[in-house]
């Protein structure tokens, strides 16, 4: 287990969704399932986030805030697609001002399908994210030794 | 001020303070943290988090946007150990009082540097928390004085009773701003505990890593000394007074969580009128009462 993985902070960003993903990320934060038994934070701050949680697809307006947050964010990072909106498109992905899904915007690593997503399935991506997110803070620390 | 003897006992104290009252400091925060959890009826994190978050802190890459930010939370952090230092090495409580908050400044320093509009927001507000709290600091260290006959921490040892027997309502007093300082709701206003809220997260929203993990070590560090100026009106000659000094320290630190889960954030200008006029009555009655005992 590497540093990342006991403390991966979230910051949670509502693209086009219609909501229901929204309600499930913070289900899973409130005390039915209680993330914070992992050290999950969901900060506000981009500057202080590990993991990018979007719910919802792309479209026109939303794709610069996106890449935005993306390019605040520190290294090491994840992003975690929430919700099949955020994965593809969804239900929304033919609408005429509709891009995609988020990966068509910034590179997504772990995606979590479903209509709404399950807060058990957040879990799961977020703790395959941290294995990413190890990954990547090895990586990081390769290349400052190396540096 | 300081004699030689006693200022090596001062840095002696500083370094001590340095290496424990973060590993303190960091089970307190954690403690904290399951604490409010249980109170919101969730389990919450592991005791160590704290400290899993600041280690995470120190390997995320170093994106300062100002290249000065990180060197003025190290003088915060140096400050904040030295105030530290001079308290528990009994000392002068007023010196102590001054450069706790110098460490502020610095902190209020690295936030303007960001110039980040969030950031000088917080800071202004970081301003004015310090305002609030300061003119009952002071009154508390008058009525200290006005107590123990002395600004010297250790003179409390050679008293046949703790000061709290004189100086209870300067005491309550200082537990009024404790909030504030310890920067619990309802007076988080400069520093929002969680950054869903109109200044994102205040004077920290810039600072990110290493500079990041420095403000966490450095509320770590004020907490505990803010709980030794809590303790130190329980402490009198005799020596057990100083374990109900630890208990009451900790008790009170029990009441602020509490106060923090239960109470909504106020305005600025609420924090200020409240906390002078606190200081006006609390303070200024406690000194008239000991200028004529
Ligand atoms: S995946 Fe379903 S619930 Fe989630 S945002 Fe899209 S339409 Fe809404």
């Amino acid at each position: 287990m590497g540093y990342s993985s006991k403390s991966p902070w979230v910051i949670h960003y509502d693209a086009s969704s219609c909501n229901g993903c929204d309600i499930e990320v913070l289900a899973a934060l409130c005390p039915g399932f209680d993330v914070e038994r992992f050290g999950i934070i969901n900060t506000g701050d981009p500057k202080h986030a590990d993991i990018f949680l979007v719910t919802g697809s792309v479209n026109e307006r939303n794709i610069d805030i996106i890449k935005q947050i993306y390019d605040q964010m520190v290294e090491p990072k994840v992003v975690v697609a929430c919700g099949i909106c955020a994965c593809s498109g969804g239900i929304f992905h033919d609408c005429y001002n509709v891009i995609g899904g988020v990966d068509k915007a910034i590179p997504v690593d772990v995606y979590a399908p479903g209509c709404a997503v399950r807060p058990e399935a957040i879990i799961d991506a977020v703790v395959q994210g941290i294995a990413v997110l190890d990954q990547k803070a090895e990586a990081l620390k390769a290349m400052k030794k190396g540096a | 001020m300081f004699a030689l003897g006693n200022l090596l006992l001062v840095i002696v104290a500083t370094v001590l303070f340095a290496v424990l009252a973060p590993i303190a400091g960091c089970l307190l925060a954690g403690l904290d943290r399951i604490i409010s959890a249980r109170m919101q009826g969730r389990v919450g994190p592991p005791l160590l988090q704290p400290y899993y978050d600041v280690r995470k802190l120190l390997a995320k890459e170093d994106v300062s946007v100002s290249g000065v930010d990180g060197v003025y939370m190290t003088c915060a952090l140096v400050f904040t150990a030295f105030a530290g230092g001079i308290f528990f090495a009994g000392d002068n409580l007023l010196m102590s009082a001054f450069i706790i908050t110098m460490a502020s400044l610095f902190f209020i320093m690295a936030a303007y540097s960001s110039r980040s509009p969030f950031a000088e927001l917080g800071a202004g507000r970081e301003t004015l928390q310090v305002m609030a709290y300061e003119p009952m600091v002071l009154l508390m260290a008058v009525c200290f004085f006005m107590a123990a006959h002395t600004f010297m921490v250790d003179g409390v040892l050679d008293l046949e009773r703790p000061i709290i027997a004189t100086t209870l309502p300067a005491f309550l007093g200082f537990l009024f701003i404790l909030t504030i300082k310890l920067r619990k709701s309802p007076f988080d206003i400069a520093m929002s505990h969680h950054a869903h809220q109109e200044i994102v997260r205040g004077t920290i929203t810039e600072m990110s890593g290493r500079t990041l993990a420095k403000v966490e070590v450095m509320h770590w560090c004020e907490n505990i000394l803010f709980l030794g100026w809590v303790a130190m009106f329980f402490v009198w000659s005799n020596p057990a007074s100083i374990v109900l000094a630890v208990i009451v320290a900790l008790a009170i630190w029990f009441l602020e969580i509490f106060i923090d889960n239960n109470f909504a954030r106020v305005k600025w200008q609420t924090m200020l009128n409240s906390s002078w006029l606190v200081a006006l009555v609390f303070g200024g009655v406690n000194v008239i009462f000991l200028a004529f005992v």
